[in-house]
């Protein structure tokens, strides 16, 4: 009964129901999806109990993707900057170059599982497409990976990757051709061929259980981060900051601080290229931002027009590109617990500069908006105080965009 | 309640409002009615139709482009009431443009337009408490989706929440063309039966006589819908109401 309350009333009743987060998440899917979905949320509820599935799981993360990841001192970074301390979470070290290895293989395991032989995924960036092409070359399973036109040039280096290992990338063209089509062309193909297909969704995003479990594929972030932080200062960070496009770096890296009162958490959304609708990818920006609704199979903030359709969003990092933010991400947001900040499309290039010159380090579009952020902030703090970022992807895949943005612009 | 299917099978005629145009939508909507269509599926263009296969996609974004609004389809809706006061009438949307009309006002609308009844693509049985209420409270039919992968347990929920009738769908997939109807139809709508007396409509890629008469075989009425709004995407705006006036004829012969 509550969940439509809290359509009607975004600040109505918290329900207990399972897949919500407050009044955010649920399941507004397709009817021919439903009964995929309960399978699924069966399936994992099992795994997740299975000694035998959560040892394979962590054996392949260790050995194959590379866990755990170093959390640096960056210290050049640090200096250059003058005041809280900063460490960078090195997902960008993690096989394939990004933190959605860590989902792709569990929802790959789970897959095999459930004895499914095709996968599906969509991608924004290309690096959930590459690690889902990359898992299932490793299970020796059928690959499709949906990527909008726009994404798809934007993002060359990885489809070529995608291609590679054996997937077939598919272009969609419908829409903005970005992240938001790619999605919608998925579950069009999963209502299709739901009977034979495992969707591997990419984000914290969809109908429950994904948001649910995207989380907990993740969380390992935060687990070896606050593991690393005690051991290297003997507290726990000031603050974790990480960017959020539909928010599964940050949400992993923000899960095991949740009990923490004293630790903030900071997601940057993408600022592209002004506050106007259709200028950027912030959905919890105050003026211009998104409002509770429902797309692609969940409710939460969408960035949408007063009648109800989709916005168009712009941001230079194709994997933050996206109209709407996963529902856990929602609730930390109305409840305050998580605060949401945005960074433009040049400070984000900005910031890849810096850390690259600083540090040696060149972080993904993506992770160069958590980046800005600490640039931003580190500077207010005591130099007592330590600021976690996580580092959610490396640059390489980024080294077209940055040649033609840089140069523009005269770096 | 004005759904009613006079002869066997029914036909449900969906339409997308504001493809070419508003206007023309009415004339075209008009025209099904005479020519023998029971129910008109009005609906509403939303970005994302993520069920909808590529030709209602197409219609959806033609008629978002130009600015339809789901005000102007409860203002065709009371139009459409005015000239056809016996015809069945449903609203069709995905659930975004109603959550932001907020779903109570909605369904008021919905009622003063003189809708029958109000069937969301994305909406499932469980999420839907509020919203049944507030259907019931303004009398309108909430008319959901079977589908073939539904298990029993679902169907009864689904033929339970329902009113006016049940929708099954044909297949697994989006909307859009198919060679044959599946015999993942006439297994669906058997298996509802167990659970309702309610009439049950066969949708998703009903496009010609013969699947219509297929469909009577098993079922009460055919959905048509990507094969008109593919009719009036070739067809220039003018011809298009007598077209699909000709078109929904020709189904029932």
């Amino acid at each position: 009964m509550s969940s439509m309350a809290a359509m009607v009333n975004p600040a109505g009743p918290v329900t207990s129901a399972a897949g919500r987060f407050g009044v955010y998440g649920g399941r507004y899917v397709p009817e021919t999806l439903m009964a995929a979905l309960e399978e699924l949320e069966a399936a994992y509820a099992q795994a997740k109990e299975d000694v035998a599935f959560q040892a394979e799981l962590d054996d392949l993360l260790r050995n194959y993707c590379g866990r755990p990841t170093p959390l640096y001192f960056a210290k050049r970074l640090t200096e250059t900057l003058g005041g809280a301390k900063i460490y960078l979470k090195r997902e960008d070290l993690l096989h394939t170059g990004a933190h959605k290895i860590n989902n792709a293989l569990g929802q790959g395991l789970l897959a095999r599982r459930m004895g499914k032989k095709r996968i599906i995924a969509e991608t924004g960036a290309g690096q959930h497409g590459v690690a889902t092409a990359t898992v299932c070359a490793l299970l020796g399973m059928e690959c499709v990976v949906y990527m909008g036109e726009e994404d798809m040039r934007r993002q060359e280096l990885n489809v070529y990757r995608m291609r590679l290992l054996g997937a077939e990338v598919r272009g969609v063209s419908a829409g903005s051709a970005t992240l938001k089509d790619a999605i919608s062309e998925a579950m069009r193909d999963w209502v299709t061929n739901v009977r034979t297909t495992y969707y591997v969704l990419g984000s914290a995003l969809g109908a429950h259980p994904y948001p649910t479990m995207v989380r907990d594929f993740h969380r390992v972030i935060s687990k070896e981060a606050k593991r690393q932080i005690m051991e290297q200062e003997g507290k726990l960070p000031t603050a974790v900051v990480a960017c959020v496009g539909g928010g599964s770096n940050a949400i992993g890296a923000f899960y095991e601080f949740l009990d923490d009162a004293n630790v903030q958490l900071i997601g940057v959304e993408a600022g592209g290229r002004g506050t106007a609708l259709g200028e950027h990818a912030a959905r919890f920006q105050k003026v211009g931002g998104g409002v509770p609704g429902v797309l692609q199979g969940t409710y939460s903030y969408v960035l949408q027009d007063d009648a109800g359709q989709i916005a168009a969003t712009h941001s230079v990092s194709a994997g933050l590109d996206y109209a709407s933010v996963g529902p856990e991400h929602a609730m930390l947001h109305d409840s305050g617990r998580a605060t949401y900040t945005s960074c433009t499309d040049d400070a984000a290039l900005k910031a890849t500069v810096t850390l690259a010159r600083t540090e040696g380090i060149l972080p993904a579009l993506e992770s160069a908006h958590a980046v800005a952020e600490a640039i931003r902030l580190a500077p207010t703090m005591a130099k007592t105080d330590v600021l976690m970022v996580n580092l959610s992807g490396r640059g390489d895949k980024d080294m077209g965009i940055l040649a033609r943005e840089l140069d523009l612009r005269g770096a | 309640m004005a759904i009613a299917f006079n002869r066997r099978p029914g036909i449900v005629a969906y339409l997308t409002a504001g493809d070419p145009d508003l206007a023309t939508t009415r004339e075209i909507a008009l025209a099904a009615i005479d020519n023998g269509a029971d129910v008109i599926e009005l609906g509403v263009p939303f970005s994302d139709p993520l069920a909808d296969g590529p030709v209602i996609q197409r219609a959806s974004e033609r008629a978002v482009a130009h600015g339809t609004r789901l005000t102007d389809v409860l203002g065709l809706a009371k139009e459409l009431r005015a000239a056809r006061p016996s015809a069945g009438l449903v609203l069709f949307s995905y659930l975004n443009p109603v959550v932001r009309m907020g779903m109570k006002t909605f369904c008021e609308k919905a009622a003063e337009a003189g809708a029958d009844g109000v069937l969301l693509t994305d909406m499932i049985v469980e999420e839907a408490g509020e919203y049944l209420e507030a259907m019931h409270a303004n009398k309108l039919a909430p008319v959901f989706l079977a589908a073939p992968t539904s298990p029993d347990a679902r169907l009864a929920a689904i033929a339970g929440a329902s009113q006016g009738f049940v929708y099954a769908i044909s297949r697994t997939g989006t909307t859009g063309t198919q060679q044959s109807i599946a015999g993942d139809a006439s297994e669906l709508v058997g298996r509802l039966r167990q659970f309702t007396k309610l009439p049950i409509a066969v949708g998703f890629g009903i496009s010609n006589a013969e699947h219509v008469k297929a469909v009577g075989e098993f079922a009460d009425a055919a959905v048509i819908g990507s094969a008109i709004v593919a009719l009036i995407e070739k067809t220039a705006p003018a011809e298009a109401p007598a077209a699909v006036g000709r078109f929904i004829a020709g189904l029932q012969t």
